[in-house]
């Protein structure tokens, strides 16, 4: 569905993505986990539009999207939920979600909008709870549900989630973080960065490991957290043991 | 006959090279930050990993010969701390230092799906009986077939090499249905099997499963007819794994599938070290894709043979290569023509009336290499027909020519008479250095 052919992204004049390959099939989950600053957000970036690959492709149902601008992305069906949720603190919750649909047709609109908001509202009950509040009055963890929501209501193919769990008690990421597989049963496909890799690895099908700009490790998402390398730098565990041979 | 992994095995060529690629530059990155003797051959050649953009330029990396690998003798080639690695191998060392093979807790998983797919296209099931006659010990041929075999479900006996009569014994007793092992140990069971006079009927064997040393399609036929087993060849080299990089499917038999979503092969030119295009004969070079322990770029294996990318009636979509027969030492350059004395071997060992004890003069005479091939023949020949003797020599003469495209000097000696040669190169003598 989606295949990343070694792209180059910069920031200015700061090459933050150093041939990255990578690609999901259609309803599978694939995590990309990486330290801070590896490059796992600019990569999302360069696939919903909000960056410009310099070099390499990025393919959504065989078709070319690097390099065309984030709305015509949208449209094909890929939609990211940005890090740090960005709701809009101002509106209802119910507007916010509204707003995810801005760029469905209008003939489906009416039913189509009905019929969404209804799922939404069924993977995150809280949501109908809150539907008049304002979204800025919501917890961190509602506020990702919020977001979350609001890119479903375009009823998108891909998923692109940046970070869901970053900044959200414990509970609550598990809360968010049991919610995803269903988005599988519900035709989606996600493609989920994350810094919290011993959840992603357990929701996830696939994996990538990313490290300053480059992808260092792939397999499915088991092997991966089997792995002693990936344990040690990402699951926390045995740091204090000393490279040796 | 079932396809081990249908997903990987028939998937279409552009996402198998997707995930090639992918794979690839994930290899690339390792070594350059995990193997110093990669990293250092990488910056003499100004190379970074992110230049390899497309699975062409694998082209860019460097090559990887042997002697690399016995330099980094034991430990040095490997890309994770020792603690990480849960098996080590070793090649036989008969011709120098031998060389270390490292597994993780992954590969050795991913080693048993790979040869559990070779098995499965070799016509194994989980109903199986499987008589393992290799040696378990440090090669890596028997427990990597053994572990396929598990992998599978079919019931596992790991005999190790015996005697004929012995492994005879257990297939009857233990109604054995596949034998893996080298093809002159599958001859050897099958000659021994005929002396001894033992009905067919008693034995339960269905397939065979032969690798490690090539092997004529003479000998398979033999092999399956004897035994009246399905006989396949399988291929692997423990310097980038061990058995289960390629095996060829029972219906067919016209080429090794390779498991590409693990080894990138192509065929090099072995003078010049260029690729060359699919169907031409060439080296073997494989780089491994998913290795964790040992991640190896560009072997160059020395073995002949070339690719095929062309779909199997099989199903299966994953390159063929051809058997391998020759190794590109083995190879001699005989007046611009290529030589191999395995040609000449089995010339001889087709003609009646010699002893098993040749010599091969290689020499120059002005512009022009000549070959002179020096054979005894039996005491009774010699002393026999004398008519006889001489067609010997001509039609032998002209065999040769044939075979090997070159004009060839063929001389009769007594028996005993010729030095005692245990490996094929000693017999081979180039006086033109």
């Amino acid at each position: 569905m989606l295949v990343v052919t070694s792209v180059v992204t910069y920031y200015g004049s700061v090459q933050a993505l150093k041939g990255v390959s990578l690609h999901v099939d259609q309803g599978e989950i694939v995590a990309l986990i990486g330290a801070n600053g590896a490059g796992k957000t600019t990569t999302l970036h360069t696939i919903s539009g909000l960056l410009a690959p310099r070099r390499g492709r990025v393919e959504f149902e065989g078709r070319s999207i690097g390099g065309r601008p984030p709305e015509r992305i949208v449209r094909a069906g890929v939609s990211q939920v940005p890090e740090g949720r960005q709701v809009f603190g101002a509106l209802a919750v119910r507007d916010n979600l509204l707003l995810g649909a801005y760029q469905v047709r209008w003939r489906e609109k009416r039913t189509h909008l009905h019929q969404q908001l209804e799922r939404v509202y069924e993977m995150f009950p809280v949501l109908r709870e809150r539907a008049r509040q304002a979204a800025g009055t919501l917890s961190g963890g509602e506020q990702q549900m919020l977001a979350i929501g609001r890119a479903l209501m375009g009823r998108p193919k891909l998923l692109l989630l940046d970070e869901p769990s970053l900044g959200l008690a414990p509970r609550m990421a598990r809360t968010i973080f049991d919610a995803i597989p269903g988005f599988r049963q519900a035709g989606l496909t996600v493609l989920l960065v994350e810094q919290n890799a011993r959840a992603a690895l357990q929701i996830a099908d696939r994996a990538y490991v990313m490290e300053t700009g480059r992808i260092v490790m792939e397999g499915p998402a088991q092997e991966l957290a089997n792995q002693p390398e990936v344990q040690r730098a990402y699951l926390g565990r045995g740091y204090r043991e000393v490279w040796e041979r | 006959m079932p396809i081990w992994n249908p997903r990987i095995e028939t998937m279409p060529r552009v996402d198998l090279e997707q995930l090639q690629l992918e794979r690839l530059q994930v290899i690339a990155n390792r070594v350059w930050e995990r193997v110093p003797s990669y990293r250092r051959k990488f910056e003499e050649m100004g190379l970074m990993p992110e230049h390899i953009r497309s699975v062409e330029d694998l082209r860019l990396l460097p090559f990887t010969v042997k002697d690399d690998l016995r330099r980094g003798y034991p430990y040095d080639l490997f890309a994770v701390p020792l603690r990480e690695v849960v098996r080590i191998h070793a090649s036989s060392g008969t011709t120098g230092q031998p060389t270390v093979g490292g597994y993780t807790k992954n590969d050795l998983r991913h080693w048993r799906e790979l040869t559990a797919r070779v098995l499965s296209a070799g016509g194994v099931t989980k109903d199986d009986v499987i008589q393992i006659a290799f040696n378990y010990g440090l090669l890596t041929d028997a427990f990597g077939m053994h572990q396929g075999a598990e992998e599978i479900g079919a019931s596992v006996i790991p005999v190790s090499a015996r005697t004929a009569e012995q492994q005879i014994a257990i297939m009857r007793d233990f109604r054995t249905t596949a034998l893996v092992g080298t093809p002159s140990y599958g001859l050897q069971i099958a000659e021994a099997l005929e002396e001894q006079q033992v009905p067919r009927s008693s034995l339960h064997l269905r397939w065979g499963l032969f690798g490690a040393e090539p092997w004529a399609e003479t000998v398979r036929q033999t092999v399956q007819d004897k035994l009246g087993i399905s006989a396949t060849d399988n291929y692997g080299i423990c310097e980038v794994m061990g058995p289960g990089v390629s095996g060829e499917c029972e219906e067919h038999k016209c080429g090794l599938h390779i498991s590409e979503d693990h080894f990138l092969c192509e065929i090099v030119d072995p003078d010049t070290g260029e690729a060359l295009p699919p169907g031409q004969v060439g080296e073997l070079v494989i780089t491994t894709l998913t290795k964790e322990a040992l991640p190896v770029v560009r072997y160059r294996t020395g073995d002949l043979t070339s690719l095929d990318p062309a779909p199997c009636p099989c199903g299966r979509t994953l390159a063929r290569m051809a058997r391998v027969f020759h190794r590109t030492d083995d190879m001699l350059i005989v007046g611009g023509v290529k030589v191999f004395p395995s040609q000449i071997a089995a010339a001889l060992s087709e003609t009646a009336g010699l002893e098993p004890h040749y010599q091969v003069i290689i020499d120059r005479e002005g512009a022009t290499d000549t070959i002179e091939v020096q054979v005894e023949v039996s005491a009774g020949l010699l002393t026999g027909d004398v008519r006889l003797l001489m067609q010997t020599q001509n039609q032998l003469r002209q065999r040769l020519e044939t075979d090997l495209g070159v004009p060839v000097e063929v001389r009769f000696v007594e028996p005993r008479t010729l030095g005692r040669a245990s490996e094929r190169s000693q017999r081979i003598i180039d006086r033109r250095k």
